[in-house]
């Protein structure tokens, strides 16, 4: 059952996602995936538990790393899509 | 309430900030917001993700991620606009290989039932695609491999048995799932060299597609990870990142006319074809180019991969103010695999402050184009080439190009007469309302915002 549930999110996730992203312009398309790539450094939440287990085995080393690479993801993913934005600006706002 | 039903709830929260992130994303004017929403939706999963009760001892996190957000944040802060095709490469690879170290290291976690162990093997395997795919694409992006595509004799015969042994491991890995098996490492290494094959044939012009396509294994490498570790928030916003790469990268193969398949596994642009081109080519001067746009009322720049070489957006984007200040009408076309990543002069023209107005696509610039009265073409070639509406010989019939052979008058900005990346000629050069402005690209600009100032 546990299987069948996390499908059915899967699922609705899939759509929604198709749905959401349909609509960005063309112009917004690099930040889009940068921003969508720093969201994908999601597994760092599912990293802490491999990572903190509290016993010194591989397990542990494999969680580390995990941690590592995917703050880096998280982190500079979501700086340098904010560096990105920072520079489009409209006529209106000036310059 | 324990605290793991806090720490769903809080899961809940931060979907909520994803989605209404991403859909903020879609408009120049709340874009930022946007993604501060979206960051902070992450902030709120971490936490939460940090209050689960397994986790008995947090230096080894806390030292993960001080060195992690050191590295991300200086990555970030330090990269030019002109790098961001292979920063976002290289990222995403990191995203993949934690998402393959999370399933390896779910395989520690006790009771492992069939659902879980095919769970764990699609983490490692897409996960170590992707890392691998992306060191790869990373390299071809940052020229430290040639961006040819590498296409040798049996190569889909390789990959085809390459993929036959990584189910056959895939399998036996599952029938007997155990931390020390020997399958894994075998799944492990093979899901590595895949992703290197995957991405040597292709070659750079094609890149958009393969960075996108790379994108959406990201997401999906977390989400796996989610269904191995039983954890939402990774599904959710997985498929999330994977819906979003698998637009990006159809949109992509619909602007080069060309199926996903033909991108991955064609080796395009390795052989020459379509018919040779004779004809004349008009070259021009500087100056005589100053005095056809100082008299133009309407000026659209056409940029490609060759700005972004040449690092002329800030030349550009000073020409493009004096001829305005000239009550001329300044527009900017871009093709949607101009560059190497979607998006990608977009952003470097909005880093030299021009305005998202001006910023036109395709389908809205060609129908007016006949109205254009100098179309500047700075280091494009292929999204310009008029051999993809009218031979059908050439290797991209069929892709939409920008039409600005139909402008009254063309300028071409080239260092000299080497065809483009794809390797096709172009007819567009020895065409009748062409001129041909060589050299260097910000150099020529340059040139002509110095007499428009004389």
């Amino acid at each position: 059952m546990e299987a069948v549930f996390l499908t059915f999110i899967l699922v609705l996730s899939i759509f929604l996602g198709f749905e959401l992203i349909s609509k960005v312009p063309a112009t917004l398309h690099t930040p889009l995936m940068s921003g969508a790539n720093a969201i994908s450094g999601i597994t760092l939440a599912g990293a802490f538990y491999a990572a903190g287990a509290g016993n010194e085995t591989l397990a542990t080393y494999l969680g580390t790393g995990a941690v590592t690479l995917a703050t880096i993801n998280v982190v500079g993913g979501y700086l340098v899509t904010d560096r990105m934005l920072s520079m489009f600006r409209s006529k209106k706002e000036g310059k | 309430m324990n605290i793991d039903m806090i720490a769903n709830l809080s899961y809940i929260v931060s979907a909520g900030l994803f989605i209404y992130g991403l859909k903020m994303l879609g408009s120049p004017a709340t874009a930022r917001k946007g993604n501060f929403l979206s960051s902070l939706g992450m902030l709120i999963a971490i936490i939460a993700g940090l209050s689960n009760k397994g986790i008995l001892s947090y230096e080894y996190i806390i030292g993960g991620m001080v060195v992690g957000a050191l590295i991300g944040a200086l990555a970030a802060r330090l990269v030019a606009m002109t790098s961001m095709p292979e920063m976002v490469a290289l990222f995403n690879g990191f995203g993949g290989a934690a998402s393959l170290l999370v399933g390896w290291a779910a395989l520690y976690s006790g009771e492992l039932s069939t659902f879980i162990v095919v769970t764990i093997l699609l983490s490692v395997l897409i996960g170590g695609v992707t890392f691998s795919g992306s060191l790869i694409a990373y390299g071809k992006l940052s020229e430290l491999i040639d961006g040819r595509p590498l296409v040798f004799m049996g190569q889909r015969l390789f990959n085809s048995l390459l993929l036959i042994a990584l189910i056959g491991s895939g399998v036996m890995l599952c029938l007997e799932p155990a931390v020390d098996s020997q399958w894994l490492y075998i799944v492990i290494g093979l899901s590595l060299l895949l992703g290197i094959m995957a991405v040597i044939p292709i070659g750079g012009a094609d890149m958009p597609v393969v960075i996108s396509l790379l994108n959406s294994y990201s997401g999906l490498a977390a989400c796996a990870a989610g269904f191995a570790i039983n954890n939402i928030i990774l599904i959710v916003a997985g498929s999330l990142v994977g819906a979003s790469g698998i637009i990006l990268t159809q949109i992509m193969c619909k602007a080069m006319n060309r199926s996903l398949a033909n991108v991955l596994f064609s080796g395009f642009g390795a052989v020459k074809q379509g018919k040779a081109i004779e004809g004349e080519v008009k070259a021009i001067s500087v100056e005589d180019a100053y005095y056809m746009l100082e008299a133009a009322s309407n000026v659209c720049f056409v940029p490609g991969y060759g700005m972004a070489v040449a690092q002329a957006q800030h030349v550009v984007k000073e020409l493009g103010e004096l001829l305005e200040a000239n009550d001329c009408e300044v527009s900017y076309a871009i093709h949607p695999v101009a560059g190497r990543m979607p998006g990608h002069m977009n952003v470097l023209l909005a880093e030299a402050d021009v305005p998202y107005e001006q910023l036109v696509e395709m389908d809205d610039i060609n129908p007016r184009i006949e109205n254009v009265d100098v179309a500047i073409v700075i280091g494009a070639n292929d999204v310009v080439n008029p051999s993809a509406r009218e031979d059908e010989g050439s290797p991209i019939y069929g892709m939409p190009i920008i039409n600005v052979d139909k402008a009254r008058t063309v300028f071409v900005l080239k260092r000299s007469m080497a065809s483009g990346f794809s390797g096709v000629d172009n007819p567009l050069f020895f065409g009748e309302n062409t001129r041909m402005l060589f050299g260097d690209a910000k150099e020529s600009i340059a040139g002509i915002i110095s007499e428009f100032s004389n």
